[in-house]
């Protein structure tokens, strides 16, 4: 065997790449995770202590690009279609964090699971012209166990019972809720009172001292900030056990430009990266791991042409957001405490009324996604949404964004579409001379069909929660009486589906361990193996499957556990 | 603060194009008295600083407990240099700055734009201030979103004088180390 530089190289260290790096530490595997931006989470020298980086500050986090990408650096495209030419617009598309942490680090932490129905959506609930939904090569049962495992790792933040749909669980979580939001205490039981089913949100975020950090102090700078005092599940903790093996190095500000492949063969060597100061480097491992997120992984794939070249970068899948926003006649303060504290599935259930309405749609059924329950941000995005003038400084006293608002985000469920992608910019380059990544995407109607009718049910919610004044948007926006958001890109961070997994090698990039068909050793551990998008947050998804297919890389027994027996 | 980017009558302008933008009402302060200008004036500058003014430090500030880390700012990457003096000085035909295309800067768009605003704005209305705010829509464009940052973002950058802004709207900034408590969240106050 020749030597090599480590048992494993990972490419990104955000939930998928910090878990895999975890798992493999901890089996005596050694790894060298590449991450291309920069490190503000945690020391990389013992004992892997906080660099004090991370603060309650909105202008670092959310107006200059604190934790990346700088849209100037890495711009990406939008398009519709092809007839939109080559694109529509550059610069920030579907950002999520370029920084040792990756999607987690800005994440505000709702972890929910799928339901069993999830992994088989073309059995149990059939086609849908113009999309190619299919079922999941795994089902809930096998994941079960590593849900559990991932719940442990992350640290989640929940009650079992609450919720009447969930899917079975083996476990309890390992931590009972925090503090419920105010406005979340009141919309909630409006939507209870109207028949819904609203829980406690299952968060990554620490009620009680876990793992060895603390619990949250309720600072209110979750979604797009990092966690001063590490009490939020992002890969801090993942990241600093691996390093405490002393069998992990993590090289930020390393951007991979290949894998590099065997002459002729089916597996990789490793990969090719060029370090801080743009000099290059190999990285020669017995296993590749890509965890660089849907959108930078089937960027690599291209560019080292790897993967079905059918199937790479096609089937990209959001979350079809719709807001339903109501402005309350007193303060709600939903700037203090967790993001969101409250969730309902009820939109993921087909129910009579819900296939009525999609079949006028000319669908046989839709569904959306969970709803949360949340409120709004910081004083500067409530400034920069005002009208300028007079008008500014009456409605800053006033807040009706930042402190009478309450939100209700469903995220639904985005059909595979073979024309919605992730390929190469013909023009348009980032700063280290590459193709930038371009997305081509345009919703299947059963979005906008399903948008459209749980929009007004969700703001008849709001106004029995006590809104004076309610509205809805969705993004991507659309057509009709809705579709007043004038950005024409998915705010949705949730992107998935660019590499799917799959048995047959003929119409999926993965199989069902997630290693590529046609590259034995490389292994995608992130949200593009998905096949479809449900309609719950990824992160926890993500976790399990990469605990799952990370075990199996080093030869580890499959993880079991027991459907309790109903009492 | 020491920045000096703009000329006193630029300054002047910045002053009076904020307090169009955001008006004195009530007990909020206007544009002008939270320090837009000093906070403009402050990113103009940004690289006459070493570190550059651009990510200021933590984890917290200070103002609810602990020791105060926002005023030292942060290195910056060698990527993030090129991006940031790119957005700031423009391209001026600099091949690594120009990849994509050329960049106008923010220092030549608040230079030309504030004097395209006409050496009498100081003296006009606010009504007529943003009017021919709004006549120069590359400068507005940069402008707004930096006197919303000035006003309401955290004074280390210059601006929020005196937490005036946070206080006007009651809002209690960046709260670490002390947090809220579960009563403060859960509950109506």
């Amino acid at each position: 065997m020749p030597e090599r530089d480590c048992d494993t190289v990972i490419v990104g260290s955000g939930p998928a790449g910090a878990t895999v790096a975890e798992v493999l530490t901890a089996a005596g595997k050694s790894v060298i995770m590449l991450e291309k931006g920069r490190n503000h989470l945690l020391s990389l020298d013992a004992p892997f202590g906080p660099l004090g980086e991370v603060s309650n500050d909105e202008i670092k986090f959310t107006s200059r690009h604190f934790l990346g990408p700088d849209p100037w650096l890495e711009p990406r495209t939008f398009r519709h279609s092809e007839a939109d030419g080559d694109r529509l617009l550059t610069g920030e598309v579907n950002n999520l964090p370029s920084t040792v942490g990756g999607g987690g680090f800005h994440a505000d932490g709702k972890l929910p699971r799928f339901r069993e129905v999830d992994f088989r959506a073309r059995s149990e609930l059939g086609p849908i012209e113009g999309a190619d939904i299919v079922d999941w090569p795994l089902d809930y049962d096998e994941l079960e166990p590593y849900y559990s495992e991932a719940e442990r790792l992350v640290g989640v933040a929940g009650d079992a019972r609450a919720n009447p749909f969930a899917a079975w669980r083996s476990e309890p979580y390992p931590m009972p809720p925090g503090p419920d939001m105010f406005c979340a205490v009141l919309t909630s039981q409006a939507a209870a009172d109207l028949g819904y089913h609203p829980y406690r949100a299952p968060t990554g975020v620490n009620s009680v001292e876990y793992d060895g950090r603390p619990a949250c102090n309720n600072c209110g700078f979750c979604a797009f900030y990092g966690c001063p005092i590490e009490a939020k599940g992002d890969p801090v903790a993942p990241l600093r056990h691996a390093l405490a093996t002393g069998r992990c190095e993590i090289r930020p500000e390393s951007y991979v430009t290949e894998i590099v492949r065997e002459p002729g063969g089916r597996r990789a060597t490793g990969v090719r990266y060029l370090d801080a100061h743009g000099e290059q480097h190999d990285v020669t491992a017995e296993h590749v791991v890509l965890g660089a997120g849907a959108f930078e992984t089937p960027r690599l794939l291209l560019r080292s042409e790897m993967g079905n070249p059918d199937v790479v970068g096609r089937y990209l899948m959001y979350h079809f957001q719709t807001l339903a926003l109501g402005i309350f006649g007193f303060r709600l303060h939903a700037h203090r405490g967790r993001a969101v504290t409250h969730l309902m599935d009820d939109p993921m259930l087909l129910d009579d009324v819900a296939i009525a309405a999609a079949r006028d749609a000319g669908l046989p059924y839709f569904r959306g996604g969970i709803v949360e329950h949340g409120g709004a941000a910081h004083p500067i995005m409530e400034a920069v949404h005002l009208p300028m003038g007079e008008g500014h400084t009456r409605g800053m006293l006033a807040s009706p964004m930042r402190d009478r608002m309450a939100a209700f985000t469903m995220q639904g469920e985005d059909l595979p579409q073979i024309t919605n992608r992730v390929d190469l910019d013909p023009h348009v380059t980032d700063v280290w001379g590459y193709p930038s990544g371009r997305a081509t995407y345009r919703p299947h109607r059963h979005e906008v069909a399903c948008a459209e009718h749980w929009a007004p049910r969700l703001e008849a919610v709001m106004r029995a929660a006590g809104a004076e004044t309610t509205f809805w948007v969705t993004s991507p926006p659309v057509e009709g009486p809705g579709g007043r958001n004038p950005d024409p890109t998915p705010q949705s961070r949730h992107v998935m589906g660019t590499a799917r997994m799959g048995n047959d090698p003929r119409t999926s990039v993965c199989d069902r361990w997630q290693r590529l068909h046609d590259v034995e050793n490389v292994m995608v551990a992130d949200s593009s193996v998905f096949p479809t998008s449900t309609g719950y947050g990824p992160t926890l998804t993500i976790v399990a499957l990469a605990i799952r297919a990370a075990r199996a890389l080093v030869g580890q027994e499959p993880l079991r556990s027991e459907r309790p027996t109903p009492a | 603060m020491g920045d000096a980017f703009l000329t006193e009558g630029e300054h002047a302008a910045v002053e009076a194009a904020a307090d169009a933008l955001i008006p004195p009402l009530e007990d909020h302060p206007g544009g002008a008295a939270l320090g837009v200008a000093d906070y403009v004036d402050g990113l103009l500058s940004a690289f006459d600083h070493d570190p550059p003014r651009i990510f200021a430090g933590g984890p917290v500030s200070g103002r609810h407990g602990g020791a105060p880390g926002f005023d030292t700012f942060l290195p910056l990457g060698r990527h993030e240099e090129l991006a940031w003096r790119t957005r700031i000085e423009g391209s001026l035909g600099i091949a690594e700055r120009e990849r994509n295309g050329p960049t106008r800067g923010w220092q030549e768009i608040y230079r030309e734009g504030l004097a395209a605003l006409g050496d009498d704005f100081v003296d006009c209305e606010p009504g007529e201030r943003l009017r021919r705010l709004r006549e120069q829509p590359e400068l507005l464009g940069v402008l707004h979103p930096h006197a919303c940052e000035g006003a309401y973002g955290a004074p280390e950058y210059g601006g929020n004088r005196g937490l005036a802004a946070w206080r006007a709207i009651r809002y209690e900034g960046d709260v670490q180390p002390r947090g809220y408590t579960d009563e403060e969240v859960t509950g109506r106050a």
